[in-house]
């Protein structure tokens, strides 16, 4: 018998790769979001009774819609006092009709579900924030709480949007039968950039958590392909999985063995997946010929101007500088120019970066990365009381175990020199804050 | 006779796989490659990257036709090719039958070879 935690991770796992799929048949079922929804967590919870004693099926996702479809039948029926409710056995016990729905599950299929699941989240009613948070909450089941921290704001600003969101689907019509070719590609940006933010959901796990979070990285570049099959020559789309490939190949080197964070010159670039960087150079190479420049296809260029440097050095600061300033215009947030500040940093010095972000102080006051890259940059300066007071900002702030650990590492660094030149810490220089 | 043997497999199924099966599956792969090889039998082994980076001239217009994505939209994807030496069809069919043992799914194309240069590419 394999212990309950394992059994739980694994169920766990299960759900959260079955989600889109199963959710987005059950969609096609019901035709309503909240009984799709209803029926899938029925499903779930039969999963987490059925699976630990009878063992893993062998599609769970099939099981799962399975389950999910005659659990909404039964509910109808029950609703409408026609019939009661089969024994937990009879439904559990699904045989040889769990093979039979496996098969009927063809690529096509399942891609279009997910992709009605995708594109109704993404109704023209809801604006773009409400857009992204709900696909988040329903077609990746993210919680709340996750979401909140991806989008920067509260809980409660994260749960009320949501909640809107819901209510604004649920008055509107829900289309189900397939967009047409201009109206998916209005949508597609949308369902792009909710992509993007499940992959940094993933992305942004610590060391600690990083088991758990992961697939959801694996999910996000699984969508992308998907996106990028339905709309192969859709430059952005390519963009978008060339900078989840690029990003997505470092993992490995990203944390020590204690969990710790690996800054981006520090790693191993040998641990670094070749594939992957492979893979993701393809893709922007095949985006630019299209010569119709975006957001995705400009992060996509900067992440593989990283991943083909063969060392830090040999990096290509000037070209990313570009980047980022081309990105600036493209979608300006102080976030993008906090990044060019680091591309700054190595092109100019930390003085001028620092220049560059004095201006964002406010607008970033609760944002680890700023007070990390200005602790830094301000380290470098040798303003070393100065650096303190921003990397005890940034500990308040962290996210994680590790963001914090990291930046206590600066802090005993500069503890162990106090009254003595810190500036002479070459290590201390700011990198992309990933 | 050379034989090509292509490799045929849903992308999607295999794009899911996970990190730790694919290792394994490549792995099984290299001991029936190794045992080609000690035989000298083995010539040229690619696996291509998904069909989502690749791209597709239609020669037939004047200038060719520069499009995104594989040559055919088909259930199943071209995603890999082995060059290999055989006696005959029975030969190189035992030969897929112990690659196809090592991984298991889709299908394998076997295809004598007419031309074959070796080429001079650096892996």
């Amino acid at each position: 018998m394999s212990d309950i935690a394992s059994d739980l991770a694994w169920i766990d796992a299960a759900l959260t790769s079955s989600r889109p799929q199963a959710l987005g048949a059950l969609l096609r079922y019901f035709r309503d979001l909240d009984l799709a929804e209803e029926a899938y967590q029925n499903a779930c919870l039969r999963a987490l009774r059925s699976w630990p004693q009878n063992g893993p099926p062998r599609d769970p996702t099939a099981w799962l819609i399975m389950v999910g479809r005659n659990s909404g039948i039964d509910d109808a029926r029950r609703r409408n006092r026609l019939r009661e409710l089969p024994s937990e056995d009879a439904i559990s016990d699904t045989g040889d009709a769990e093979g039979e729905i496996a098969e009927r599950l063809d690529g096509s299929h399942y891609r279009d579900d997910i992709l009605r699941l995708l594109f109704i989240c993404c109704h023209p009613q809801l604006p773009a924030t409400q857009q992204i948070a709900l696909a988040l909450r329903i077609v990746s089941g993210l919680t709340v709480k996750q979401i909140a921290r991806a989008f920067l704001v509260t809980e409660a600003a994260m749960e009320q949007r949501i909640t809107r969101a819901k209510a604004a689907v649920a008055r509107a019509d829900v289309p189900f039968e397939a967009p047409g070719a201009v109206e998916r590609g209005e949508r597609l940006a949308a369902v792009a950039a909710m992509v993007y933010l499940v992959f940094n959901e993933g992305y942004s796990a610590s060391g600690d958590t990083i088991e758990e979070r992961a697939p959801l990285c694996d999910e996000a570049i699984r969508l992308a392909r998907l996106l990028l099959r339905l709309f192969p020559a859709e430059p952005e789309i390519m963009g978008l999985l060339s900078l989840l490939l690029s990003q997505h190949a470092r993992s490995a080197a990203r944390y020590d063995a204690g969990g710790g964070i690996v800054l981006l010159d520090d790693q191993d670039r040998g641990r670094w997946n070749g594939p992957m960087i492979a893979e993701g150079m393809a893709l922007i190479d095949k985006a630019m010929r299209h010569r119709r420049s975006g957001p995705y296809q400009v992060q996509a260029a900067i992440a593989a101007l990283h991943s083909g440097a063969a060392s830090p050095d040999q990096t290509d600061w000037t070209q990313i500088e570009l980047l980022y300033r081309t990105l600036e215009m493209l979608q300006p947030s102080p976030v993008v120019t906090l990044n060019r500040a680091v591309a700054v940093s190595k092109v100019e010095g930390p003085q001028a970066a620092l220049d560059l972000i004095a201006p964002l102080a406010k607008r970033l006051a609760g944002y680890f990365n700023y007070h990390g890259v200005r602790g830094a940059l301000l380290l470098r300066l040798g303003r070393a009381g100065e650096a303190r007071c921003a990397f005890d900002q940034a500990i308040a702030l962290a996210g994680t175990t590790a963001e914090a650990a990291h930046i206590r590492m600066h802090i005993d660094r500069l503890t162990a020199v106090d009254g003595g030149d810190s500036s002479r810490h070459p290590s201390n220089a700011p990198s992309t804050p990933e | 006779m050379l034989y090509a043997i292509l490799c045929y497999h849903d992308e999607a199924t295999v794009c899911a796989w996970s990190k730790d099966h694919d290792d394994a599956v490549m792995e099984k792969l290299a001991v029936v490659q190794e045992k080609l090889t000690k035989q000298g039998r083995l010539g040229p082994v690619a696996r291509l990257l998904p069909t989502t980076a690749a791209t597709t001239l239609r020669k037939e217009g004047d200038p060719p036709l520069v499009l995104d994505g594989p040559f055919a939209e088909t259930k199943e994807q071209l995603l890999g090719f082995y060059i290999i030496d055989a006696k005959d069809l029975d030969d190189a069919l035992a030969v897929a039958r112990d690659l196809g043992e090592a991984n298991p799914g889709g299908s394998y194309e076997i295809r004598p070879v007419g031309v074959f240069r070796p080429g001079n590419v650096a892996p």
